[in-house]
């Protein structure tokens, strides 16, 4: 029973973020977005029995690229101001 | 317009997600599926020589692949060389990085960020309990979820906390590209031992043991722990390219 209702309530969630990562303007949010949404798919993942999928989708979906995505933003950032 | 279209493609990749996680007829809820409709569970039992003894857990022995692992069993024994030909993708992509943003005199990229107290200290804290975790998963490749890409990309993950706690920090790189060279030389010669000293190109030599100890499956955990330290060190080096700068 309750997994049902996590199962609802990710799912939401999921369509949310993914609407919210496409249409933010800053690109900075979007990142954020598209981290949290890989952070959700893991909890679905393990929802369906797929214990791998869910450690590499925690490790490089919300961990690496989410930092790499912010390096990079910075240092854009960093060349457009010098222009 | 472009707001519709989105909205439209994330309801439809939504409902497929919804989909999925109900408890509907192909995707049963865990425990409730009969696993003797499945083709999974002859694949368990049998082997493809033919013979039919039951697998059973920490008292199996002698059995065609060793890992406890079923995805390991066949990422790292049964399909090893398409592992062989994934790792070529990854070392040739972490190339063309190196030879996009490596050119030239290199310093660390100076960002307008200073990391504060709190950052540096804990930073510094949990490195330690990252790349030990990865290292765990790595070593537990064949036994439990994860192995040598989830756990190299920890450690690699490691290294990048290293680079945000301090704004001096450069790993050394040339000590990871030999690394890497090392790792993937290593797993190229398993192969070739295993063909010209045995049956053919990465034949698990090694005797079996018993399912489900650390010291089982024959070649397969030293070869994941080869993956791992060639992924940790090739992504280590992407890292080290994002945050680096020619100096002008």
């Amino acid at each position: 029973m309750l997994i049902d209702i996590i199962e609802i309530v990710v799912s939401v969630l999921l369509i949310v973020l993914a609407f919210l990562a496409i249409n933010s303007k800053m690109l900075i949010k979007s990142v954020i977005f598209l981290s949290s949404l890989s952070m959700l798919s893991v909890i679905s993942f393990i929802i369906m029995q797929a214990p791998d999928v869910a450690v590499t989708e925690a490790v490089i979906g919300s961990g690496l690229v989410t930092s790499l995505f912010v390096f990079t933003l910075l240092a854009v950032r960093k060349v457009e101001e010098k222009i | 317009m472009k707001n519709f279209l989105s909205l439209v493609l994330v309801l439809a990749l939504g409902g497929m997600i919804i989909l999925s996680l109900q408890n509907n007829q192909y995707f049963t809820a865990y425990g409730e599926v009969d696993i003797t409709k499945r083709v999974s569970e002859s694949y368990i039992d049998r082997d493809v020589n033919g013979g039919t003894q039951a697998v059973e857990f920490g008292v199996a022995n002698n059995l065609e692949s060793g890992p406890a692992n079923i995805v390991t069993a066949i990422v790292a024994d049964y399909r090893s060389f398409d592992t062989l030909g994934e790792v070529t993708v990854l070392f040739v992509s972490s190339l063309g990085v190196a030879l996009l943003l490596a050119s030239g005199k290199q310093k660390r990229l100076d960002l307008h960020f200073h990391p504060n107290f709190m950052l540096r200290v804990g930073s510094r804290a949990l490195f330690g309990i990252i790349l030990m975790t990865g290292i765990f998963v790595i070593v537990h490749g064949h036994l439990t979820p994860g192995g040598g890409f989830p756990g190299g990309t920890m450690i690699a993950s490691s290294i990048l906390l290293l680079y945000l706690a301090d704004d001096n920090f450069r790993t050394k790189v040339k000590s990871f590209k030999t690394l890497e060279s090392i790792a993937g030389s290593l797993y190229v010669i398993i192969g070739l031992v295993g063909l010209f000293a045995f049956d053919y190109f990465l034949v698990n030599f090694l005797d079996n043991g018993i399912l489900g100890e650390l010291f089982s499956a024959g070649i397969v955990p030293i070869v994941y722990a080869l993956i791992g330290l060639k992924v940790g060190s090739e992504i280590s080096g992407i890292i080290d390219n994002f945050l680096t700068e020619e100096v002008a």
